[in-house]
């Protein structure tokens, strides 16, 4: 089987550092620049709606044609975001690029004023962007750790990017109660923030030169041809399987409220529970993911959500129910989200590792969307709980496979 | 470029970042000041009481709603007023979110409640007890890329929250509803602090129905009806009605199910607010880029006049 390493660690020596598996401070910077980077973004997200209705007066129907048109248009942007940095070997121009439009778009919406189609057009600028960096990100978070690191790498940068996304609404809305109708405030401090993001980025992180003599040429084929080889046919085949059998987090939310007793006025805050539980999980399960195994983890977080199906079907009552259903999904996001990109990354050739985990990451994401469109469908056309019952069968159905057919039956290069 | 240099470049623009973020919210927060003054007394009958630039709780007499108004310390994005009880639908910074805030004069009778979403529409019963809200959600809709709506019922007097409406049993032509992709919205009360009217959407269709608290149900009445507001003697309600390209205002008497166009042409996406037995006014864009208070004829007749410019959310004390 062809492995890469990131670094030369294939010695004994390597497994009794695996204890001090430091991670390093250009990853901490990458967290930071995702951390202020989801700040900006999520106060935007949250301010839309408001913005649009308030500020512009726009009614609600229009609202509705801002959101989600833009996910087959990421899906694409992602996988060329992770070509171009393979391409040009240079994933932090790629990356700095991507940042940087997102922070640009953020500009766009006071200056183009009220027309809906202008909006919508800043929003896919923004996600264009967002599509763009997620790649070649990850691919630097890899080239600058040591592969026994991965995990807990991958933790830290996912923990920073979840506090920022939940610091962005809050950040915005006590900034709309001292401002009141100056709505573009809200739009700079959002854009000084993802600023303060690229500058982080452009000054902390540096592409590693490779003579171009030395690295092989990249074409489209060859990313795609990752897909003939283990281990990355089989982990994407199962990241995609496993994404068609998960319901969106607002089903998971919904069922919360409305299967365990709890008021109406509790739906907003569940969000923010998993949120949490994710942050704080991250990082303990990207370690657990560097010692046991990142697919063995990666399963089990399956399992979870599994298990927080099951219980949303099983009509439990009560708060603690509801506390229990919130924290299998946290810990599902957390078990999964970095952690596959830990598993994968080390297992792909260097000079394609940007285009492998674009091409996993789209399909997952991808997959994802089919499967909340297909839970919607099971629960509009018949019934939220028996929708959950079947999701819960159809996913451990879904993990016998992965258990018993890993992607690969090594963890660690020899 | 050394480490060093480029560590200082670094610090220097995140600096100058912060200082120019800063700046700009400093200097739209000294704009933001208004000059308060706070209110003599109750609104007594024929008072209009709105937002101000879209956002500062004010009020003025209706028959000089150009006057200058008497502005409270409250801001909203959605409030109305009914029998001495303002309904204020509010942001919240910590947890992030929206909330309805309950007030009589400038205190408030109970505990505000967390709605989930952004505000859009808001009522309180004639008699100030019951208050309701309805928000708009992204992000739960069954098919990505929609709208979902919810609507909610407090009693300020019980402090019982009557859940959202899709909690309630509803029945269309006789049947039992049962699907699961039901959206509420605009929701308005009878005099008998039991009796509501609202709009569901499901399937690709549009319902107005009637409610009842102490049974907990909603029963369909009429297709095509959005954002009631039922008229001072309960026998009409002013709606929006898909015309096709837009929204239209039109009435409806609820004892013939008779529908009258109203004479506003251009599209009008709010819920109507009854000034008197024959007038309702509703807020719209002016055309100079504000949204402005108009009334316009309940019977179909006149035309539409400006009530008071960038001015939204209207209530007229009855």
């Amino acid at each position: 089987m062809y492995l890469s390493t990131t670094r030369a660690t294939g010695t004994p020596a390597a497994a009794g550092r695996l204890r001090s598996a430091r991670v390093p401070a250009t990853v901490v910077a990458l967290g930071m620049v995702s951390f202020f980077t989801d700040i900006s973004a999520e106060m935007v997200a949250a301010f839309l709606p408001m913005y649009l209705l308030y500020g512009l007066g726009a009614g609600f129907l229009h609202l509705g044609l801002l959101d989600g048109l833009y996910t087959g248009a990421s899906a694409l942007l992602r996988l060329a975001g992770g070509h171009l940095a393979d391409r040009s070997a240079r994933p932090k121009a790629v990356a700095l690029a991507g940042y940087g439009l997102s922070a640009a778009s953020k500009l766009l919406f006071p200056l183009v004023g009220g027309a809906v189609s202008a909006i919508g057009a800043a929003v896919a600028v923004d996600r264009a962007g967002k599509g763009l960096r997620a790649a070649p990100r990850d691919a630097l978070i890899t080239a600058a750790t040591s592969p026994h690191a991965l995990g807990a790498a991958f933790g830290v940068h996912r923990a920073l990017d979840t506090a920022g996304a939940l610091l962005g609404p809050v950040v915005v809305f006590a900034l709309v109660a001292a401002v009141g109708d100056a709505y573009d405030a809200v739009f700079v401090t959002s854009f000084c923030l993802a600023m303060i993001g690229v500058v982080i980025l452009a000054c902390s992180v540096r592409d590693r030169r490779i003579a171009p003599a030395v690295r092989p040429r990249v074409s489209l084929r060859d990313g795609w041809g990752l897909l003939a080889r283990h281990p990355l046919r089989r982990a994407a085949a199962y990241a995609t399987m496993l994404g068609l059998v998960t319901a969106g987090d607002a089903f998971v939310f919904v069922g919360v409220q409305r299967q365990t007793g709890l008021g109406a006025a509790t739906l907003p805050l569940l969000p923010l529970a998993t949120s949490l539980v994710f942050l704080l999980a991250a990082v303990p399960l990207g370690r657990l993911a560097d010692r046991a195994g990142g697919w063995k983890v990666f399963v089990a977080g399956h399992a979870l959500l599994a298990a927080a199906y099951a219980l949303l079907a099983a009509e439990w009552q009560g708060p603690v129910a509801a506390a229990c259903v919130l924290l299998l999904h946290g810990l599902f996001y957390a078990a999964t989200d970095g952690v596959l990109m830990a598993h994968l990354a080390p297992h792909l050739p260097e000079h394609l590792r940007a285009s492998g985990l674009a091409i996993t990451q789209t399909g997952q994401a991808l997959a994802r969307t089919g499967g909340t469109v297909g839970f919607g469908a099971l629960a509009t056309g018949w019934d939220l709980r028996v929708s959950f019952v079947v999701f819960a069968v159809l996913l451990t159905v879904g993990l016998l496979p992965a258990c018993v057919f890993p992607p690969d039956g090594k963890e660690t290069p020899s | 470029m050394s480490a060093r240099r480029r560590i200082v470049a670094g610090v220097c623009s995140i600096v100058a970042l912060v200082c120019a973020g800063g700046g700009y919210v400093a200097w739209a927060m000294a704009g933001n000041e208004q000059p308060l003054t706070r209110a003599a007394a109750e609104a007594g009958p024929g008072t209009l009481v709105f937002l101000d630039r879209g956002r500062t709780l004010a009020q003025v007499p209706v028959t000089d709603a150009g006057a200058e108004p008497v502005r409270r310390a409250r801001t909203c994005l959605r409030a109305y007023t009914s029998g001495g009880t303002t309904v204020c639908l509010r942001t919240v910074a910590v947890p992030a979110g929206f909330e309805a805030a309950f007030l009589r004069g400038d205190k408030e009778i109970a505990e505000p409640v967390r709605v989930d979403g952004t505000p859009s529409r808001a009522r309180v019963s004639p008699s100030g007890r019951l208050a309701a809200w309805t928000v708009f959600r992204s992000g739960d809709s069954y098919d990505p890329g929609g709208f979902a709506t919810t609507a909610g019922i407090y009693d300020t007097r019980s402090g019982t929250l009557h859940g959202s409406l899709e909690d309630f049993a509803v029945v269309v032509d006789g049947e039992p509803y049962r699907r699961e992709d039901r959206n509420f919205w605009g929701v308005t009360f009878a005099a008998d602090d039991r009796t509501f009217y609202a709009t569901m959407g499901s399937g690709g269709r549009i319902w107005l129905l009637r409610g009842d608290l102490a049974t907990r149900t909603l029963t369909a009445v009429a297709g095509g009806v959005e954002c009631p507001s039922l008229s001072p003697d309960g026998t009409r309600i002013a709606y929006k009605k898909w015309a096709g390209t837009r929204w239209r205002l039109h009435v409806m008497d609820l004892r013939t199910g008779r529908e009258t166009p109203l004479a506003e042409r251009a599209e009008v996406d709010d819920q109507a607010a009854w000034v008197d037995g024959a007038t309702v006014a509703y807020a719209r864009p002016d055309g100079e880029g504000r949204i402005s208070l108009f009334a316009v004829p309940a019977d179909g007749t006149g035309a539409p006049r400006l009530l008071r410019r960038d001015a939204s959310s209207p209530a007229v004390i009855q």
